[in-house]
């Protein structure tokens, strides 16, 4: 058996994370691989299409009726999908209560002790919630957890904004632990010049992008159906886009500690590109009023 | 030996903050000072209140300790819930000695640990689900429970508990006060803050209540007065209690040691509030005297001297017959007081003592150790704020050293320097000193002995320091083997 390799999938809220992670882990199931995706976010929603189902069995929430972790067994939150694939959901608290950082951080010690990771398997990946608002969100790249990351974005100033963000976060774990950026994966979100956009920023980074997902509505009609695009209709053309991405994953060599860049840095690369335009200095913190007195004068 | 020049404490206070990394030298020497009595306000000369250097073994608590375990938890009839992970209940239930009278688990709690015992699932769901149920348990289980309060730990602040809206919710179905108070540990920079949110807490959840607890209607005299900041260490409210009596007061309310939730209901009614722990809960007098017109008073009970002094001042507030009263008590106890001083004067003069402990002991206890022929060479607080060593100043000698948030290398090298002949302070200090072969007393707890506070407290006071400095014991530190070359000396003279 090959050596294990933990992926982790991050990216700004709403990107695309869960549908990208679901069809590439078909397209890698579809080619052989054993895979198993690890669901860190209180909504439960990152294994669905594989499923077929909203994951019922979340690891925190059958701990809270059983009485703790302790008492709960793998095979209990374990369910297996389409051709086999793992699914597990961290599960956590609904908004506004609790702490849905220490669900991760449990659930995934959970996972350890039970010995999830010793079966035959030869990815896992972990879909993690859009903002990484505290610890627990980091668990997946902590050490002897996910060793590659993968950050979802799309041409847009906050996608590329949290992109870097998350970029300065695995610096942080990458000099305690093994943690490395493993390549950008670009969501398009149909932007002008959107592949050289996000291959720049990946260069900047240090990593390379690598695969553009484009756009198709096949993605939404197979999510519909809570399916993946390679079960809902193989044939697709975006199939075979997935197919690319999870063949290129399997081959990646490519894991550098990243190089985030500044502020300024960013803002030069988007205006660049013209998705954001020079900043006027004469105008801040100037209201409405006071520059229609300009204007008259 | 003689005391320290004023020149040789600045120098011992050099030599002390020399092995210190030059930041934490430049933070630590603003606490540490050379006492000069006439220094109007002490923050021209000492810092104090700030958040203590990580690394030095300070010997604070907590905003959690503040609350719970000081202000809200000696409130005998009430049940306060240790709300968060089990330990910080467990480790300090029942430490504190705060006396009582009542039946334990039946109409009074206070040596018993209730907890809402926080696990993982509590944590990443939410503990108020748990919080309500328990409040419903404890109605059915301990009925006669006179109101709860909530006694907040780290994790609830961090995850955002909604405590207020679960104990408006059980009040109003117990009609009885539940209290929350937002008192998590990592709140503030000692205990001080946990004191200061567990004093607003009685003013919003209890206060607010305008007496609906207390069951008869209650009439209000001319001598009514109130025990603020006694904690009943080992009994100390009882014999201060006894002392206003006899007197001629009426004691409505002790905060809150062997206190009651009436107690505290009833007392912006009295007439004069009267405060022993002025650090712990001179804010709930500030807001009586401020929406109910309340004057207040400190008073000192450590020591005949300030007995006599504090109760003179305290029946200055009131007409001839409290006046007299005070006279009388200080003539009747003046026999007592004589036969303790002439008993273990003789054996403690001159002995010279260090002390390091909370809210007032730092200063209160001065008295009691000068009427015994004593002198107090150095004090400092673990949490006190400058109005509290305003007071200090002139309490303690010229010369003599303050120390705040001592840590504690610091506090070992001024013994090893100022070579006291007792140190009170905290269990935590206690068997370092011991096995430095200084004698030691704890000042937090009486060392398990007690009452201090009163004419009563005294003899027992007394009676303790002599045992302790004169303890046999101290004379045997040298084990035989190590005498030998003396025993040989002699030998080989012979």
């Amino acid at each position: 058996m090959a050596r294990l390799r933990q992926c982790a999938i991050y990216g700004k809220g709403g990107i695309g994370k869960s549908t990208t992670t679901q069809n590439l882990v078909a397209g890698l199931a579809e080619a052989g691989q054993k895979v198993m995706i690890v669901g860190c976010d209180p909504k439960a929603d990152s294994t669905r299409l594989i499923l077929h189902a909203k994951a019922q069995n979340s690891i925190m929430e059958m701990a809270a009726n059983a009485g703790s972790v302790e008492d709960l067994e793998l095979e209990d939150v374990l369910k297996v999908g389409y051709r086999d694939i793992k699914c597990v959901e961290s599960g956590g608290p609904e908004p506004g209560v609790g702490c849905a950082g220490r669900g991760v951080i449990t659930a995934i010690n959970f996972l350890e002790e039970e010995g999830a990771y010793e079966e035959d398997l030869d990815f896992v990946f972990y879909d993690v919630l859009g903002d990484v608002v505290c610890g627990g969100f980091a668990m997946p790249i902590r050490e002897n957890k996910a060793q590659e990351i993968y950050i979802v974005c799309s041409g847009e100033m906050m996608a590329m904004y949290a992109a870097n963000n998350i970029a300065k976060g695995i610096v942080k774990y990458a000099n305690s632990g093994g943690v490395r950026l493993a390549g950008l994966i670009c969501n398009s979100r149909n932007t002008a010049r959107e592949d050289e956009l996000i291959m720049e920023l990946a260069r900047q980074l240090g990593t390379t992008m690598i695969h553009f997902v484009p756009r198709d509505n096949v993605v939404q009609r197979a999510e519909i159906r809570r399916m993946t695009v390679i079960e809902y209709e193989p044939t697709a053309k975006q199939a075979d886009e997935y197919r690319q991405l999870a063949r290129k994953i399997v081959e990646n060599k490519n894991f550098v500690i990243p190089t985030p860049i500044t502020m300024d840095e960013l803002e030069k690369l988007l205006m660049d590109f013209g998705v954001m335009e020079e900043e006027d200095e004469s105008i801040v913190g100037k209201t409405a009023a006071e520059e229609a007195a300009v204007a008259v004068a | 030996m003689s005391a320290l020049t004023r020149e040789e404490t600045e120098a011992l206070i050099k030599e002390v903050l020399e092995v210190y990394p030059e930041k934490a030298q430049k933070d630590r020497a603003k606490h540490l000072a050379v006492n000069d009595q006439s220094v109007e306000q002490s923050k021209k000369c000492i810092t104090s209140n700030r958040k203590s250097l990580p690394g030095v073994m300070t010997i604070r608590g907590c905003a959690y300790a503040g609350s719970k375990g000081v202000v809200w938890g000696p409130i005998k009839d009430m049940i306060h819930i240790s709300h968060g992970p089990v330990g910080c209940g467990q480790y300090s239930r029942a430490g504190r000695r705060n006396y009582y009278v009542g039946v334990t688990g039946v109409n009074t709690f206070g040596t018993m640990n209730f907890t809402s015992d926080f696990q993982e699932k509590d944590i990443v769901f939410g503990g108020d689900k748990k919080l309500a149920k328990i409040i419903n348990e404890i109605e059915g289980l301990f009925p006669l429970h006179k109101g709860i309060s909530v006694q907040s730990e780290c994790p609830i602040g961090l995850i955002g508990d909604d405590i207020e809206a679960v104990s408006k919710k059980g009040a109003a179905e117990l009609n009885k006060p539940v209290v929350p108070v937002r008192c998590e540990g990592f709140r503030g920079v000692s205990q001080s803050l946990g004191h200061h949110i567990a004093n607003d807490a009685i003013r919003d959840w209890v206060f607010s209540r305008d007496g609906k607890d207390v069951k008869q209607e209650f009439v209000p005299g001319p001598y009514d007065v109130s025990i603020i900041g006694d904690y009943n260490i080992g009994g100390d409210a009882w014999s201060s209690r006894i002392l206003l009596e006899e007197m001629g007061l009426r004691v409505v309310a002790q905060w809150s040691g062997d206190g009651t939730l009436a107690e505290i209901e009833l007392t912006p009614k009295v007439k004069l509030n009267l405060i022993h722990c002025y650090r712990s809960m001179n804010y709930i007098a500030r807001h009586m005297e401020e929406k109910y017109s309340i004057p207040w008073i400190e008073y000192n009970f450590f020591g005949p001297t300030k007995i006599a002094e504090s109760l003179r001042a305290i029946a200055a507030h009131f007409d001839d017959t409290i006046k007299e009263g005070a006279e009388r008590v200080i003539a009747k106890y003046q026999p007592m007081v004589d036969a303790v001083i002439a008993k273990y004067r003789q054996r403690l003069e001159g002995k010279r003592v260090m002390l390091y402990v909370g809210g007032l002991r730092p200063r209160h206890v001065i008295g009691s150790y000068e009427d015994l022929g004593m002198e107090v060479v150095g004090t400092g607080y673990e949490f006190g704020h400058n109005d509290d060593y305003d007071r200090t100043i002139k309490e303690m000698g010229n010369a003599t050293l303050l120390y705040d948030d001592v840590t504690g290398f610091e506090f070992e090298e001024f013994v090893k320097k100022v070579k006291p002949d007792l140190i009170g302070s905290g269990i935590k200090e206690k068997y370092i000193f011991q096995k430095m072969g200084v004698p030691f007393r704890q000042m937090h707890s009486w060392d398990y002995s007690g009452p201090y506070h009163g004419y009563d407290g005294f003899a027992i006071f007394a009676r303790d320091m002599d045992m302790t400095i004169n303890n046999p014991c101290w004379k045997s530190l040298t084990p035989p083997w190590q005498k030998q070359p003396e025993a040989e000396a002699i030998a080989q003279a012979a």
